[in-house]
């Protein structure tokens, strides 16, 4: 599904992503771990199209195509979804507004007609009760007054509505506490699907004991420096990162 | 014209011209150093501002076609700054409501509007307004009888006819709403044909105790119209004013608008749009005199800016001794759309009372880079995610406008402009 080669990125002239190569197939869920710093969040940004980072050589091809020259806008049409580490309230735009613009940009891409009005209603009040969003939250802006909890619910709650090919979890669980890292974890695996990868970015292992991912990779200095099943992750806790700096170090 | 010689009256409207003309002859065109002028330069104007503009007759079908007269059935028209009764549409007034030609007023009963024109808007330190006031030919009176509500609002079209010759409008308008009566006034400037000219108007409000005045100002002239006006309240006990001033752009737009508060328990709320791009520049000073204890005033004034346009907002509040508990709240919010766009931006805030609360912001920024990622990473294109943060900065001022229509209008107007002359910008 999403298959990444000898990526490189840069910001300002720095070179962050020195050369990544992953594989995700579909219906896997794949954990990027790594210290701060590491390069786990560009790497997020970056297949998302964020413009501030330049790809300097490698590609990332998502179902065929090959992203790495497309607007985030077209991504997200491809089936790209970023869940971002710190959600952006954007106060005056409305949320039915914001997630029907979306929805129907992202169903026009795929040759659907837009939802109609019921439909749309119905269709986001079924993805609501999963994450467990109280309605009135469509009357409200985007994010705007949200609590962090609530922010990241309405991350996840997007990736349903939106459907994507390919879900990106950038520190979902940071800010949580556990009824709510439960909630957003509910959601993700209610997300798994053989037609869908999913790739979570995490510092920590605690989400992981509620996503449980198929492979763990441990991003350091941008390169992925290991990569092995969960017991990685695991590995990772009881030693912390010093563990891996040392290693690569030597 | 008989209405024109009838103006020329003897008595106190002789001696108010009279002493109008002096005060312009003594203060003069403002230059820009001039404090009150000081980014805005209309000297250009001075070879014309008092050629006062002749008649002219415009077409009802040309009328029809402009935004907003077919959907506001209730008007009156002006044609450079004359009453035109065979354009007006006077037939749906409310009981109470009286529209009259101000020089058939000045002459039919002239000591009757002693009392009030002039009363709002002081000649004193204005020159436009004591230009104005020398020079006005015809305008409009509003009444409104105490206690009478009217729903539908009356629309005032000032329409311009330049000539080959630039000249100057001099539109007057007063507005008396009785006691505890209500009324909601839509005021727009069009041009119906092109050439270069000045639009000086005065509008005054006086509202009585407990009366509430919802006034409503639209400028769209086109590139070759230097646009001056003054919007001046004075508000009696318990007495509302809520302005609305929205401005599409002239080659200068220059607005002056503001209140006294003269009794108790007034309120005053002014709201302004503002949206420029090309070399357009303009211009709002509001100001607030706060006479009288008890009153709160909430202005808020947002503005668009694309291309090499210019805008200045200055904001003064006078809270006068013995106007205790007042509660003044002010904010001016720009959004930066071209590279070469200026803002300048000034609370001037004057304050004799020690027990009051007066707030004062501004802000000048460029659309929000991460909102605009936001958007786009939900699969939003580019355009739509700018016109949308857009349409957010500016829905704070628009959705507060009473009059659906106009509402309406300003959104077309704003999707038309974003459309048109902003597409493509980079935030």
């Amino acid at each position: 599904m999403l298959k990444i080669e000898n990526l490189h990125a840069t910001v300002n002239g720095r070179e962050i992503l020195k050369g990544i190569d992953l594989t995700v197939n579909a219906g896997e869920v794949h954990a990027i771990m790594g210290p701060n710093g590491s390069g786990k969040s560009t790497l997020a940004q970056v297949l998302a199209g964020r413009e501030t980072y330049t790809i300097t050589d490698g590609s990332i091809v998502l179902d065929g195509k090959d992203l790495s020259g497309m607007q985030p806008e077209d991504r997200a049409r491809e089936g790209v979804f970023l869940a971002f580490q710190y959600p952006v309230e954007i106060p005056g735009v409305g949320n039915v507004y914001f997630l029907k613009a979306a929805l129907n940009a992202i169903r026009k891409h795929r040759g659907l007609d837009d939802l109609d009005a019921i439909d749309f209603l119905a269709y986001v009040r079924e993805k609501m009760k999963i994450v467990e969003m109280d309605e009135s939250f469509l009357n409200r802006s985007v994010n705007e007054g949200f609590s962090g909890g609530e922010k990241k619910r309405n991350e996840i709650f997007q990736m349903m509505v939106l459907d994507p090919k390919l879900a990106i979890l950038d520190e979902t669980d940071s800010g949580l506490d556990i009824d709510a890292l439960k909630i957003v974890a509910n959601g993700v695996n209610a997300m798994r699907s053989p037609k869908r990868a999913i790739v979570v970015v995490t510092h920590y292992q605690r989400l992981l004991d509620y996503i449980v991912p198929d492979h763990v990779h441990v991003l350091a200095d941008g390169r992925i420096v290991r990569s092995g099943d969960r017991s990685l992750a695991l590995e990772l806790e009881k030693k912390g990162y010093s563990w891996i700096e040392e290693e690569i170090a030597r | 014209m008989s209405r024109t010689a009838s103006v020329e009256a003897t008595g106190w409207l002789a001696r108010l011209r009279t002493d109008a003309r002096a005060r312009f002859d003594a203060l003069g065109i403002p230059k820009p150093t001039d404090e009150d002028w000081r980014q805005t330069n209309v000297q250009a104007v001075a070879p014309f501002a008092a050629t006062a503009a002749g008649p002219a007759t415009a077409s009802a079908a040309a009328l029809d076609a402009l935004p907003l007269l077919s959907v506001l059935p209730c008007r009156v028209v002006l044609v450079n700054g004359r009453f035109d009764e065979a354009l007006s549409r006077l037939s749906g007034l409310p009981r109470g409501v009286r529209v009259t030609s101000l020089s058939t007023e000045l002459a039919e009963s002239p000591d009757r509007w002693e009392a009030y024109l002039g009363r709002a808007a002081s000649v004193e330190s204005a020159p436009f307004v004591a230009l104005n006031t020398a020079l006005f030919v015809d305008g409009i009176v509003v009444t409104v009888d105490a206690g009478v509500g009217a729903e539908a609002p009356l629309h005032i079209v000032h329409v311009a006819l330049p000539g080959a010759a630039p000249s100057a409008i001099h539109p007057r308008t007063l507005v008396v709403a009785n006691t505890a009566s209500q009324l909601t006034i839509v005021e727009s400037f069009v041009a119906l044909s092109a050439g270069t000219y000045m639009t000086n108007a005065v509008t005054e409000i006086v509202a009585e105790p407990d009366a509430q005045v919802t006034h409503i100002k639209i400028q769209f002239e086109g590139p070759e119209c230097w646009h001056v006006a003054s919007v001046a309240g004075h508000q009696a006990r318990g007495a509302r004013i809520l302005s609305h001033n929205v401005s599409f752009g002239a080659a200068l737009a220059r607005n002056d608008i503001g209140s006294r508060l003269d009794g108790e328990g007034a309120e005053c709320l002014l709201y302004g749009f503002y949206l420029v791009d090309g070399k357009q520049h303009v211009d709002n000073h509001t100001w607030l005199d706060h006479a009288r204890p008890n009153c709160p005033s909430w202005e808020m004034y947002k503005g668009l800016l694309a291309g090499n346009s210019r805008a200045v907002f200055n904001g003064r509040i006078l809270v006068r001794e013995g106007a205790q508990k007042t509660d003044a709240k002010q904010s001016n919010k720009n959004l930066i759309l071209g590279d070469e766009a200026i803002v300048y931006t000034r609370p001037q805030l004057v304050i004799h009372a020690n027990d009051v609360k007066c707030t004062h912001g501004a802000t000048i920024g460029r659309l929000d880079e991460e909102s605009l990622f936001y958007l786009r990473t939900r699969g939003i294109g580019k355009d739509e995610a700018r016109n949308v943060l857009i349409r957010a900065f500016a829905d704070d001022v628009i959705e507060k406008i009473p009059v659906a229509a106009v509402r309406e209008l300003l959104v077309e107007t704003l999707h038309l402009r974003l459309e048109r002359d902003f597409r493509g910008i980079e935030a």
